[in-house]
């Protein structure tokens, strides 16, 4: 059980503060903040999501620059907590469409009203913005989602943690769209994240795909959906079916593994590769799935270091985007750290490039190349020549790199895991909603060693 | 929608000083208070949300309190729900407004909307007002039988509420026998859920002080209840499966058919989404198949994938409580987990817990077959930028070299890491060359030629200090420089900051003095000098300590400072197995994400409702300590086990004794002669003594079961003793009684192999003892070596007996140890006991 669950601001200041069982002392959330901002701890910089000072435990997650606080004296189940937390971060995202500070201090009242219907004296009793409908009844102070940057200048930083991207979806579950009746509609995302590392001769050392299948269902009467993948999709590694035989290698989906929402069943997944489920209002995760199989990664990155006589190098950076040329990758960026003391860098693009930025990062000796597009198919290449502060030890390379880049492209899955149809339980001939099935393949880690 | 116009100035209240906008405000609500006029239920929402605001940033509102209430005359949900929080924030401080509040909650508990009665149900409960406890009884009886499931939610956790705030009131009520009743029949499954998070609290609080509280607690583990649960796990919320799969996981089921069943209704749960279920899962599925070793290494198999796909599916932060887990399983098992290394490495933008972790991990799963891999992806990490990251990483490739794969090629590493010429990665390295060199002296070769060509100046961190001093000091005789080295270093110590570093330079120049006395003379001489003459107490006194063991005999000093060495073949582990299975057996807690069992972070009356008797049989639960006497320095450990302070001094007692026989030829030269391997320090030899003195004895003392004053007087003609059939002890009571007597028999005597072929589990033995009237309070341990606390009373008074007894079934030895409040008769319950047990496994 919980004792108390607070929202911070990234200055400190509390948002929303409940207390439920009284045993933590009231001056919590200052304690927290503290400790948080200050974290050293065994060369640690940043603080772990759970600690404890004075026999208080401190559970915390970050949800687009909030902090979400719960804490207790007893010896709970950190992952309860903390999947907790980013459950009241989803229904509060649900009720105001829009999840950041201005909106949450709007909503306040809202929020306290929730929150004591989420939990009661420290026990979860819902989390699920279906159920808290009917126990709420202050209506969401909308803000205007496209007048706030919600990703802002942060979206850098945003693409690079793990936190699955929001997807575009900002419209509040509760509220009503100004025209009086809500729009029949639903969507879902296949989100995935890929990891890979390149070693410095370009093979692919390791590679994981992690996915998830996000819904967020408009849909008014709660129909039922079935959700079909491709027929060749298989799960678990090593247990594949007996009709892998004839399409082994090239073209099926093995997935290493995957978890489902609660409300999926599954009854004809094994005869027909289709899931059934009766969406809950709001945004939920279908499915969690991972992958190790062997894919084409989207991108191919080679690095050159060249020496370039006593206090001077040149690096030549070259991506090839892999994929087809109808598919448009975007906000890329690549990053190498580069020798410390390297003093200044003078960058060259190929001639015609739009689009495109480069900088040198002097506090931390960090060179950033952003690209706003990259076209399927398409080659660049960015030269930077380097001076340093002093002689090199003969071998750059043991100084500088991994190369690691970030990107997101929208219709393009690599995991080719596909949804073929989502089928709504019909309930009139009129009765046709709208339909969004869209895929997104972001970088989680993306690197490649010099 | 009532986006009323205000609500364009609320939303940052400027941290406003508090004063005159409270006084405001009471004007406003004042004025409000009275009106009928349409539209001042929107105004009143106004003015709520302000106070509320007000309350959130830390202004003291509770003036407001009367206005507040008068206010609250509304039909407006939207309003009640404000003044309801509102009032349940202050009235604790304010108990006699919270009296004004008192009518109108219990009027709107008998409302006909069903929402509006649990609303006011919880707020009345959520008052904390002690003299208002009274109100509470009658509302909260009707609410457990309302019709309405909501309601009947609110009124569980209500008595909970009211137990907090006075227990005997809601003890009297008969509460937790209604709650037993909704727990086992109500349709709704929230409420089942509210009804046993509050029972477990209940029972367990009250169960120091009543022994039916204790028997209701342990009745939460009975087969019926467990089943009407299990049985509707899929009806629960994900968070109310949490708890029940928590508790299932208590439950020690008759037989494999039994955890079977339970495995296959749960398996599905292990691909659930929700990090928590799957975690709970997991560990019922360990705790039920502990002593199944197949089984139990299947279920590693199987819960590999589901974790590693929770680790990768949530944000960094789930990540990270699941990768703690993974983390525990990987360090009991790392032999099931070599082959999933590569799950193990690290990525560039996680944080640096998560890669901590992972590194620990990679550590683990090093075996011949991955070493290569393991080694080369790690030295990736320590050229990497990361520079705490780099420094854990050469850490972890030395661990692997001590682990004994691959040395050779790990050697070669190291050393080209020393060549990077970055400052810190010189610093970690030379630290592992260091022990590497005392566990593998072969080597020294190969390594002193690529230390000695490191400049001291360019290290600067004392460890890395101390270890390359340490290094000239031992292998002055192959470093042609070592001598000027130290000189220089000492030239130096007025500015050396680190009493470690000046510590090790007194002890290597004295090592070097010994082999190489005519180049060292001088610098030995200015190191006793700045020694003798140093602000520190530590390297004042060795600078003495030298000087005078220089002074009475060369040769004793040299096999005091420089004695032929063993190479070291394990180093001690920081954690002891025992901590280990502690925390193993407190999976899905924080426990493992400290990686510290709880009792050494959360207070006593905050652990949870089982948690105390965990304590008590931190063998029952499965512990795979095979051995006893390891099983006993746990509890010699611990602060607050079975054996109080005393006890241990009185079992150190005659302990010590034997220690001193065991060691007779060490005088005390020979004795720092150990100690000197130690390449740290030079630990004084009492104090090392002191060190292996009491765990040694303590081991011995207890195998043995002897050595402790037996008590005297055995009458001679006990009258017959017979005993209760219904004792009753809680084990808090047997705790503390076992904490307080002295005792009065101990004994060892073999048992016939029949009983021990029958000791298949610790149950058998149970039921068997239960026949005599014994009762089992703990038990655990695994073949060879059983364990068990009985105790018993006298059928005619409550005079109890209190035991502990450790089976050896291969030896067929058992020893026991009986404490009694009446120790004129302990003499006749241990013949009682002996007999009992020795028709154990007879036909």
């Amino acid at each position: 059980m919980i004792s108390q669950f607070f929202v911070l601001s990234q200055r400190g200041d509390n948002i929303v503060f409940r207390d439920y069982r009284g045993d933590v002392q009231k001056g919590s959330a200052e304690i927290f903040f503290r400790k948080v901002k200050f974290w050293k701890e065994d060369g640690e910089e940043e603080a772990p999501p759970v600690f404890n000072v004075d026999g208080v435990n401190y559970f915390h997650v970050k949800v687009v620059g909030l902090l979400f606080v719960a804490t207790t004296r007893t010896n709970v189940s950190p992952s309860l907590v903390l999947e907790l937390l980013q459950r009241i971060a989803r229904v509060i995202k649900d009720y105001l469409g829009v999840l950041n500070e201005d909106s949450l201090r709007k909503n306040f009242v809202l929020m306290y009203e929730l929150l004591d219907e989420v939990i009661d004296f420290g026990y979860v009793q819902t989390t699920s913005t279906e159920v808290l409908k009917s126990y709420v009844f202050n209506e969401p102070i909308l803000v205007d989602a496209a007048r706030l940057p919600t990703l802002g200048p942060a979206a850098i930083f945003m693409q690079g943690t793990k936190r699955m991207p929001g997807t575009a979806v900002t419209k509040s579950v509760i509220a009503n769209e100004p025209g009086g009746r809500k729009r029949e509609e639903i969507f879902v995302d296949i989100i995935e994240k890929i990891s890979i590392t390149f070693s410095s001769s370009g093979y692919i050392l390791t590679s994981e795909i992690d996915g998830t299948i996000q819904m967020k269902s408009y849909l008014s009467g709660n129909p039922e959906i079935r959700l079909a993948f491709n027929e060749d999709l298989s799960i678990g590694r090593g247990r594949g079916s007996i009709y892998d035989y004839s399409s082994s290698g090239s073209g099926a989906v093995i997935l290493d593994d995957c978890n489902f929402h609660e409300s999926v069943r599954l009854d004809s997944f094994d005869t027909d590769r289709t899931l059934s489920l009766v969406p809950p209002d709001g945004e939920f995760p279908v499915m969690n799935y991972r992958m190790t199989q062997e894919f084409k990664p989207p991108f191919r990155i080679n690095t050159l270091i060249e020496e370039a006589g006593p206090l001077k190098a040149e690096v030549i950076l070259k991506i090839h985007a892999e994929f087809s040329s109808s598919i448009t990758a975007n906000t890329i960026v690549v990053q190498m750290p580069l020798p410390t003391y390297t003093t200044r860098v003078s960058f060259e693009l190929e001639p015609g490039a739009v689009g495109q930025m480069t900088d040198f990062k002097e506090s931390n000796k960090r060179l950033e190349w952003g690209l706003k597009k990259i076209v399927g198919g398409s080659e660049h290449t960015l030269r930077a020549k380097l001076t340093f502060s002093q002689e090199s030890h003969g071998n750059i390379t043991k100084e500088a790199g991994p190369v690691s880049m970030t990107f997101t492209i929208p219709m393009y899955n690599a995991s080719k895991l596909q949804v073929k149809y989502l089928q709504i339980a019909k309930k009139s001939k009129t009765y046709n909603p709208y339909r969004w099935v869209r895929y997104v393949t972001q970088a989680n880690s993306y690197v490649a060693r010099i | 929608m009532a986006p009323p116009a205000q609500s364009q100035r609320s939303p940052s209240p400027s941290q406003p000083s508090g004063k005159g906008e409270v006084s405001d405000l009471k004007m406003q609500l004042r004025q409000l208070a009275g009106s009928r006029a349409p539209g001042t239920d929107d105004s009143k929402r106004e003015l709520f949300k302000k106070a509320i605001s007000y309350m959130t940033i830390g202004i003291d509102v509770s003036s407001l309190f009367s206005e507040m209430v008068m206010c609250s005359a509304t039909s407006d949900i939207v309003l009640k729900k404000m003044c309801y929080l509102y009032v349940g924030n202050y009235a604790k401080y304010n108990p006699d407004l919270a009296l004004l509040t008192i009518n109108f909650l219990q009027k709107d508990c008998k409302d006909e909307d069903p929402m509006i009665r649990g609303l006011a149900l919880r707020s009345l409960c959520s008052l904390r007002v002690a003299n208002l406890v009274e109100y509470l009884v009658g509302p909260l009886g009707l609410g457990l039988k309302d019709g309405n499931s909501y309601v009947r939610t609110v009124a569980t956790m209500g008595v909970l509420k009211l137990y907090h705030i006075s227990a005997a009131t809601c003890i009297d009520a008969d509460f937790p026998a209604t709650l037993k009743h909704l727990m086992l029949n109500d349709p709704d499954a929230q409420v089942v859920a509210n009804c046993l998070s509050a029972l477990q609290e209940i029972w367990s609080l009250e169960a120091s002080t009543s022994e039916e509280a204790s028997r209701e607690r342990e009745a939460l583990l009975s087969k019926p209840i467990i089943y009407c649960l299990l049985n509707r796990i899929k009806e629960f919320s994900e968070w109310a499966q949490c708890i029940v799969l928590e508790l299932v996981a208590k439950y020690v089921p008759s037989d494999g058919n039994e955890i079977f069943d339970m495995m296959n209704l749960l398996e599905d749960r292990l691909q659930h989404a929700n990090g928590a279920v799957v975690l709970a899962t997991i560990k019922l599925f360990l705790q039920l198949t502990l002593s199944m070793t197949d089984v139990h290494q299947q279920v590693y198999e199987r819960i590999k994938a589901p974790l590693l796909t929770l680790v990768s599916s949530g944000s960094s932060e789930q990540s990270y409580a699941v990768l703690s887990h993974l983390h525990l399983l990987v360090m009991r098992a790392p032999i099931l987990f070599s082959s999933d290394y590569k799950h193990f490495y690290c990525q560039y933008n996680e944080p640096f817990y998560v890669k901590k972790l992972k590194l620990e991990m990679l550590t683990a799963v090093a075996n011949e077959s991955n070493t290569y891999e393991i080694v080369t992806e790690l030295c990736e990490y320590a050229a990497n930028v990361d520079i705490p990251i780099a420094r854990e990483s050469i850490r972890a490739v030395g661990k692997i070299a001590l682990q004994q794969y691959d040395v050779n090629a790990i050697v070669d590493r190291l050393l080209q890491f020393l060549e990077m010429e970055k400052d810190y990665v010189t610093a970690e390295t030379l630290v592992l060359v260091k022990d590497l060199l005392r566990k593998y002296p072969q080597w020294s070769h190969d390594c002193i030629a690529v230390v000695g060509n490191i400049s001291s100046k360019n290290v600067q961190e004392p460890k890395a200090k101390a270890a390359l001093i340490w290094m000239l000091g031992e292998y002055a005789q192959d470093m042609q420089d070592a001598p000027y080295i130290l000189e220089s270093l000492i030239d130096n110590w007025d500015d050396e900051h680190s009493a470690e570093v000046r510590l090790h330079l007194l002890t290597a120049v004295m090592k070097c003095f010994l082999r190489r006395p005519p180049e060292t003379q001088k610098a030995l001489g200015a190191a006793l000098a700045a020694g003798l003459a140093d602000f520190h107490q530590d390297v004042h006194d060795r600078a003495l300590f030298y000087y005078r063991l220089l002074q009475h005999n060369v040769s004793v000093a040299e096999r005091v400072v420089n004695p032929p060495k063993q190479a070291v073949s394990v180093f001690a582990d920081t954690q002891s197995s025992e901590i280990k299975d502690r925390i193993f057996d407190e999976f899905n807690s924080l426990s493992v994400v400290y990686q510290t069992p709880s009792y050494m972070f959360i207070d006593k009356e905050h652990r949870g409702p089982f948690a105390f008797s965990e304590e008590l049989e931190n063998l029952s639960i499965g512990v795979e300590s095979a051995n006893v006497a390891s099983a006993q320095r746990v509890e010699a450990n611990d602060k607050d086990l079975l054996l109080s302070t005393s006890e241990k001094e009185e079992t150190r007692g005659p302990s010590s004794n034997g220690s001193a026989y065991s060691a007779p030829s060490y005088d005390s030269s020979s004795a720092s002669l150990i100690a000197s391997q130690a390449p740290s320090e030079l630990i004084p030899s009492n104090q090392s003594l002191q060190a292996h003195a009491p765990q040694a004895s303590l081991a011995i003392d207890d195998l043995l079961g002897l050595g402790l004053p037996v008590a005297p007087n055995p009458a001679p003609s006990p009258p017959p003793l017979t005993l209760n059939a219904k004792a009753v002890l809680e084990p808090n009571a047997f705790q503390q009684k076992w904490r307080q007597l002295p005792i009065s028999v101990s004994q060892e005597y073999s048992i016939n192999p029949q009983g021990v072929a029958a000791l298949t589990t610790p149950q058998a033995l149970l039921q068997h003892m239960q026949g005599h009237f014994i009762h089992c309070i703990a038990s655990g341990g695994q073949a060879p070596n059983f364990k068990f606390f009985f105790f018993a009373q006298k059928a005619e008074e409550s005079s109890t007996f209190l035991v502990e007894c450790i089976i050896n079934s291969s030896s067929c030895k058992v020893q026991i140890k009986i404490k009694a409040d009446d120790q004129s008769t302990s003499q006749a319950f241990s013949d009682l006991f002996q007999s009992a047990l020795s028709k154990f496994g007879m036909p």
